[in-house]
């Protein structure tokens, strides 16, 4: 009974950061209506920014957040406005050019990081990456517990951000109907710009409360895209509740799966659950929760 | 022009027959590169270009390939070459299960699903060891040694029969369907094309040709491991080789891939004793700029390239 206790306190806590990941692509998805294959690679750069303040002055990961998001931010602001919006009202052969544009921005990201830093592993070792709680039984690892209370403490302000400024109101504006949105006098390349920005931020927030309990390496990126993904799809697209919902689900399932069946299988259980989603529940979580 | 349509393809096939057997070793594996890509490229093309499907994990169908010959032989000491048939199959088989779940899915949801798939099958494919022989891969001695030739040509072979498959299924009436599938998903539906059918019969000579050309790396290469024929880094190169050359057009996946192959082998080559592993960085850039400038490829925008030259405005195509 401990295990499973502590399987699933476990798999609820990395959820929670997971969330905080897939909340920046739901919320990139909603306002620019495209996935952000890049998503996990910009992660990887907000881990790198957060490794390299770490091995040079000695910072905590959760102090580099600070410096990492206000960079990732710029680099989502700008990278929206100045590549990713030129392609969006071009017309092309293929209609996801702006998708394939994030990939290969992604790659240029990776590649230049490992000119940067080499493909060696790295990882950001604190006395504090050990330390456990002790309840009944149980141990909950320390760092995860308290990136977890960091997560929800994000998503409790981007919630405020989303439904108490005027700010939040023009992004869910944007989301809803865009010709609309500009009709109203809202910035539309400016409101895409600032949310790819905020977006990307939240990804570097998630990276670096990963950073303490993982590993690290350029192409780590991919396997959180893949998340992100699932999750987006598991809580329902464009949906920051279901996307919250769907990390912790997801969380719970991936950590019960590496108990309960095999510790190499963890990244196929996110795959099975995707797969029943899509035959059983095309909605997602955020049906169920409308409901 | 539509009298010479032959010209170009003869001149094309005698250059790439005869001038092979003049080169050193490693020129000849350089050209077996280029084609077997050419041929991926062009199997790719015929679901995310002309289909509008684009897939970030058509390493699937070719690891696919790949295994299905391997296993043959890991199993049942079967000569590999018996999997260039085997591995095609496999890969149509599986490709056939996935699509009819991925394709419930549209644009960028399909791109990336496609990705987890992949990545699903290469950790399933590492973690299996009983049936795949897990991270350990499969090795054979190679049939002719250290000789490039008849390598080159039967990658040849594959090239071209991938371009003519393309080029007749595009001539006809599938070819039709699919475009009109790209063009607009509800309004082919609307007119009675169902659509998850139809993408599936783009799918199957897809994903046959990706898995052909796996088969083949698997007899080139002699050694296979999951990490090595299904990473991320194939199925973004079959994007981004189209994507150079354009997408939607018949000659763009082959120029894109040549491009691709002669770049990044002249930049590892001579560029990298001084920059070292820059290389892989200076192509993903040219892509950015490429995707941003060019989004419908060299041969899409040829217009707005010969532009450039002439410092004229292309001409505006569309509208009004």
């Amino acid at each position: 009974m401990a295990q499973f206790g502590q399987t699933v306190i476990c798999g609820l806590l990395i959820g929670g950061v997971y969330a905080v990941i897939a909340i920046g692509m739901t919320l990139i998805l909603g306002v620019m209506k495209i996935i952000n294959i890049g998503h996990g690679h910009l992660m990887m750069v907000a881990m790198y920014v957060c490794f390299a303040l770490f091995a040079s002055l000695g910072l905590h990961p959760y102090i580099g957040m600070l410096v990492a998001m206000p960079c990732l931010f710029a680099i989502g602001y700008l990278l929206q406005r100045y590549s990713i919006h030129r392609v969006r009202f071009v017309d092309t052969i293929l209609p996801q050019t702006q998708v394939l544009l994030t990939l290969a921005l992604g790659l240029v990201f990776v590649e230049l990081i490992r000119v940067i830093f080499k493909s060696d592993y790295r990882s950001a070792y604190t006395p504090f990456s050990s330390k456990c709680l002790y309840i009944g039984g149980m141990s909950i690892s320390l760092p995860q517990l308290v990136s977890f209370g960091i997560a929800m403490a994000f998503v409790a302000g981007l919630h405020i951000l989303l439904t108490r400024t005027d700010f939040g109101r023009s992004i869910r504006a944007t989301a809803q109907d865009l010709d609309a949105a500009k009709y109203m006098g809202v910035d539309a390349l400016r409101v895409s710009s600032l949310t790819f920005g905020l977006g990307m931020a939240l990804a570097a927030a998630g990276g670096a409360l990963l950073l303490p309990i993982f590993y690290l390496f350029p192409d780590i990126g991919t396997p959180f895209t893949i998340k992100a993904l699932i999750i987006t799809i598991l809580g329902g697209a464009g949906s920051t509740v279901g996307a919250l919902s769907g990390g912790l689900v997801f969380g719970m399932a991936e950590s019960l799966g590496a108990v309960y069946w095999a510790p190499g299988y963890k990244d196929v259980v996110g795959f099975v659950i995707f797969i029943i989603i899509l035959l059983f529940m095309p909605g997602g979580l955020k049906t169920v929760i409308k409901r | 022009m539509a009298k010479k349509s032959w010209f170009l393809p003869a001149i094309l096939g005698i250059v790439a027959i005869a001038f092979p057997p003049l080169l050193g070793g490693y020129f000849q594996h350089v050209l077996i590169l280029m084609m077997m890509w050419i041929a991926m490229a062009t199997g790719w093309n015929l679901l995310g270009g002309y289909c509008g499907q684009a897939s970030l994990g058509s390493a699937a169908f070719f690891g696919l390939g790949a295994y299905g010959a391997g296993l043959l032989y890991l199993h049942w000491g079967i000569s590999p070459w018996w999997g260039m048939i085997a591995g095609p199959l496999l890969a149509i088989i599986v490709g056939i299960s996935i699509g009819l779940i991925t394709f419930r899915l549209r644009g960028g949801y399909f791109t990336l699903s496609m990705l987890a798939v992949c990545e699903a099958m290469r950790i399933v494919f590492l973690n299996w060891v009983e049936v795949t022989n897990g991270p350990v891969g499969v090795l054979f001695p190679r049939t002719w040694g250290d000789q490039k030739l008849p390598y080159y040509y039967m990658v040849l072979a594959i090239a071209a029969l991938s371009l003519y498959v393309v080029y007749r299924l595009m001539k006809s009436k599938l070819g039709y369907y699919f475009v009109s599938i790209r063009e607009d998903q509800d309004a082919a539906e609307g007119l009675g094309i169902p659509s998850t059918k139809y993408k599936i019969y783009a799918l199957i000579p897809s994903a046959g040709i990706i898995g052909l050309a796996g088969a083949f790396y698997m007899n080139y290469m002699a050694f296979i491991e999951p990490n090595v024929v299904f990473p991320l880094i194939i199925s973004a190169q079959m994007i981004l080789t189209v994507m150079l050359g354009g997408p939607g057009t018949f000659w763009g996946p082959a120029l894109g891939a040549t491009i691709f192959v002669l770049l990044s082998e002249l930049l590892r080559a001579f560029a990298g004793p001084v920059i070292g592993t820059v290389h892989y960085l200076l192509f993903a850039l040219i892509l950015v700029l490429v995707i941003m400038f060019l989004p419908n490829g060299i041969i899409g925008d040829w217009d707005k390239v010969k532009g450039a030259f002439r410092r004229k405005k292309p001409a505006y195509v569309g509208g009004e």
